[in-house]
């Protein structure tokens, strides 16, 4: 039932590997839970999980692998159970052959004497279930809803580890659902090509020592470019109609990109549903803001990165009929669907990022032809990481 | 002193917590410092672990201050190794100044024939060489190449290095205390956060900021400290913020206050000198328009919504 924990980890894709497990058997023996359920699982989430984005599946795991136990009587630490925790600081003078082979055993032992221990407890104390059950109201205030919840020392006595487990507190942190625009820049970080261009501003060695032999002895200092990010990105965004649900979403994405100051070259553009003959250089998509698409293929040449943000949801005339803008002021003789087969087949990387749901792609068929056309990605950090692959990575 | 001291510790410590004098080496907070009890307990926990303590969290929670404090808290001395973006791992243990040697060579000065002259150890290189356990803070890691983390991992393993140009080897007589604090602006490689004890400071609530508060600024009042949090929790709570203010941005702005020798009254409706906490433009013409949209400031915790009153 301990390596449960361990599964149940691994189950729900945090990396967690043997040696950390080793690490918090290690931590354990050497007694750092202090006998305290709720230090138990501070101390587990320290050794097991290294980003704050699986903090939510250890306490998804927690809760569920410890929920039973801790139920009757939260971690109120006895005497017995102390005694005992106590005794493990033995293990570490075992032989590392013994304490491998025992490892196994261990843990699981570990888990029976605990469960025994607050069984019996249970058995004797009733008076623990109701001081555990108005836990929340208690002097100690911590209570299950507090704002962000850190304990200092001795209150958190009063809490129970899997109540703690079961807040969810970091369900925000995760990065298969929610879009933070810190993580999402952490996410653009990665589109890199490093390569040497510029002013000689750094001294290489290798160079000056060889051109200072060649010169007898005489120093000769040799400069060369440093290295710098060679990406250019053009941005096309998809505004209003369906897409202002997405707006603050994007706002990040945009900020985000925008703080990515190590692109060589970042543009973007905003459109309606699809791109026709202009793109904007606004939101407010006046005709002052106009630039002609042609235009923009002509200026960008084929390095230029380029992604595309929009739902890819529209009526399918917008996409396919000639005059198909859905503004009836701007005509636009070639359809939707002709400028975005020009500008895939103009730009070597091209990429749409799709804030709807993935579940929902299959049923817009106008999201469907879409997918013909570009590698689309969800709006997620996830999302975000495979379509930077998609653009700097190998081509599969 | 508000980190409670440990509790329930086995009564004897086990050999690799001890060191060579035989004192426990134990951190347990300072008065400078709020630690709250499971950060106390990673900081311990990654000290008898002999590993690196990885601390990330929103800027200005106190992870570069922490270390400080662990260093001050347990009586070594400390040192810093700031990462740069140019940082190079093997910066850290030594640097070999070719350059300073062929122009000696040049001019005739210096005693070229030892290269050893040239080698200067790097933090780490003098953390590994002293004769004494110490503190090693490796602040901002994430500031480097991907690729840093994974320069290092041999050397934390081991505890040695051999510095090529000389063949001397250097082996840490006192495994030092690594804390990396990481802004979470690149991911860290597997296989050195496998190697790590990670901690996330998470935001202070307003109890743990209210101590935090006493000790930068012993005198406050209650009320004027009351009507501060209720602003500044207030602007945290803004989802059209790009960038919250921190703690750090929060105890400059009661120093901008108290020497400003405002009133409580005055704080009830306005936010002054709302630069100390508002960084970017956008955020500060926000909040702006929101007041010229007759929106209100709130002056009681009862306006901040249920999470504040309890």
């Amino acid at each position: 039932m301990f390596l449960d924990l361990f599964y149940g980890l691994r189950d729900e894709g945090v990396p967690v590997a043997i040696q950390e497990w080793q690490a918090f058997l290690s931590a354990l023996a050497q007694g750092l839970h202090g006998a305290d359920l709720l230090r138990f699982y501070h101390l587990g989430r320290a050794c097991l999980v290294k980003s704050e984005t699986y903090f939510d599946a250890y306490d998804r795991v927690f809760a569920r692998v410890f929920k039973g136990v801790e139920g009757q009587l939260g971690d109120e630490v006895t005497d017995r159970l102390l005694d005992w925790l106590r005794n493990a600081k033995d293990l570490p003078e075992l032989t590392p052959e013994q304490l491998a082979e025992l490892e196994r055993l261990t843990s699981d032992e570990l888990m029976r004497r605990f469960l025994e221990t607050l069984g019996e407890q249970s058995e004797r104390h009733d008076g623990g279930n109701r001081w555990v059950g108005t836990g929340g109201r208690s002097p100690y205030g911590n209570n299950g809803t507090h704002p962000t919840g850190i304990r200092v020392g001795g209150q958190s006595r009063s809490r129970s580890a899997v109540k703690v487990a079961e807040e969810r507190r970091f369900a925000d942190y995760r990065t298969d659902q929610t879009l933070d625009i810190r993580q999402m820049r952490v996410a653009l970080r990665r589109l890199r090509q490093l390569t040497r261009t510029g002013l000689a501003s750094e001294l290489d060695l290798d160079e000056t020592i060889d051109e200072t032999c060649r010169n007898a002895g005489e120093i000769e200092l040799v400069f060369r470019p440093p290295r710098k990010n060679d990406v250019r990105l053009l941005l096309l965004m998809d505004v209003g109609g369906t897409m202002d649900p997405y707006v603050e979403p994007m706002s990040q994405l945009l900020t985000a990109l925008h703080d990515e100051r190590g692109l060589r070259a970042f543009e973007p553009y905003y459109f309606h549903n699809c791109v026709y003959e202009s793109v904007y250089t606004r939101a407010r998509m006046l005709r002052a803001d106009a630039v002609p698409t042609a235009d923009l293929l002509r200026r960008l040449d084929e390095r230029w990165k380029v992604v595309l943000v929009g739902d890819a949801m529209m009526n399918p005339a917008e996409l396919l009929q000639p005059n198909g803008n859905i503004d009836p002021r701007r005509h636009s003789k070639t359809p939707g669907i002709a400028w975005l087969h020009r500008i895939v087949e103009h730009f070597d990387r091209v990429v749409w990022v799709n804030p709807e749901p993935t579940t929902e792609w299959d049923f817009v068929q106008t999201a469907k032809i879409i997918r013909r056309l570009f590698p689309m990605f969800p709006l997620t950090v996830d999302g975000i990481t495979e379509a930077v692959q998609a653009l700097i990575g190998a081509r599969v | 002193m508000i980190v409670e001291p440990l509790r329930d510790l086995p009564a004897t410590a086990t050999s690799r917590q001890m060191t060579t004098n035989g004192t426990f080496h134990r951190f347990q907070g300072t008065p400078g410092y709020i630690a709250t009890g499971p950060l106390v307990d990673a900081v311990n926990c990654a000290i008898a672990l002999g590993r690196p303590l990885l601390l990330k969290g929103e800027p200005g929670t106190g992870k570069t201050v922490l270390a400080r404090h662990v260093a001050e808290g347990l009586g070594m001395p400390m040192l810093e190794w700031h990462i740069k973006s140019t940082s190079k791992a093997v910066e850290g243990l030594y640097v070999y100044d070719t350059v300073q040697r062929l122009n000696d060579s040049r001019f005739g000065t210096g005693d070229v024939a030892d290269i050893r002259h040239y080698i200067k150890l790097g933090p780490l290189g003098r953390a590994f060489a002293a004769s004494e356990r110490l503190v090693l803070l490796i602040d901002e890691i994430d500031k480097a190449d991907l690729e840093f983390p994974n320069d290092l991992l041999r050397e934390l393993d081991e505890m040695r290095f051999t510095i090529v140009e000389t063949g001397d080897e250097i082996v840490a007589k006192e495994r030092p205390i690594l804390l990396v604090t990481s802004n979470n602006e690149k991911e860290l490689p597997d296989a050195f956060l496998r190697r790590c004890v990670f901690h996330y400071i998470e935001f202070p609530d307003v109890a743990t900021m209210r101590k935090i508060v006493a000790v930068h600024h012993p005198h406050l009042e209650a009320k004027l400290l009351d009507q501060v949090l209720i602003k500044f929790y207030w602007l945290r709570e803004q989802p059209e913020l790009r960038k919250k203010p921190s703690t750090s941005e929060l105890v400059d702005w009661i120093s901008a206050l108290l020497r400003s020798g405002i009133s409580q009254k005055q704080l009830e409706e306005h936010i002054p000198f709302v630069g100390a906490l508002l960084k970017k433009e956008q955020d500060v013409d926000a909040l702006g328009r929101y007041g010229t949209q007759g929106g209100k400031i709130p002056a009681r915790w009862a306006d901040l919504g249920p999470r504040y009153n309890q």
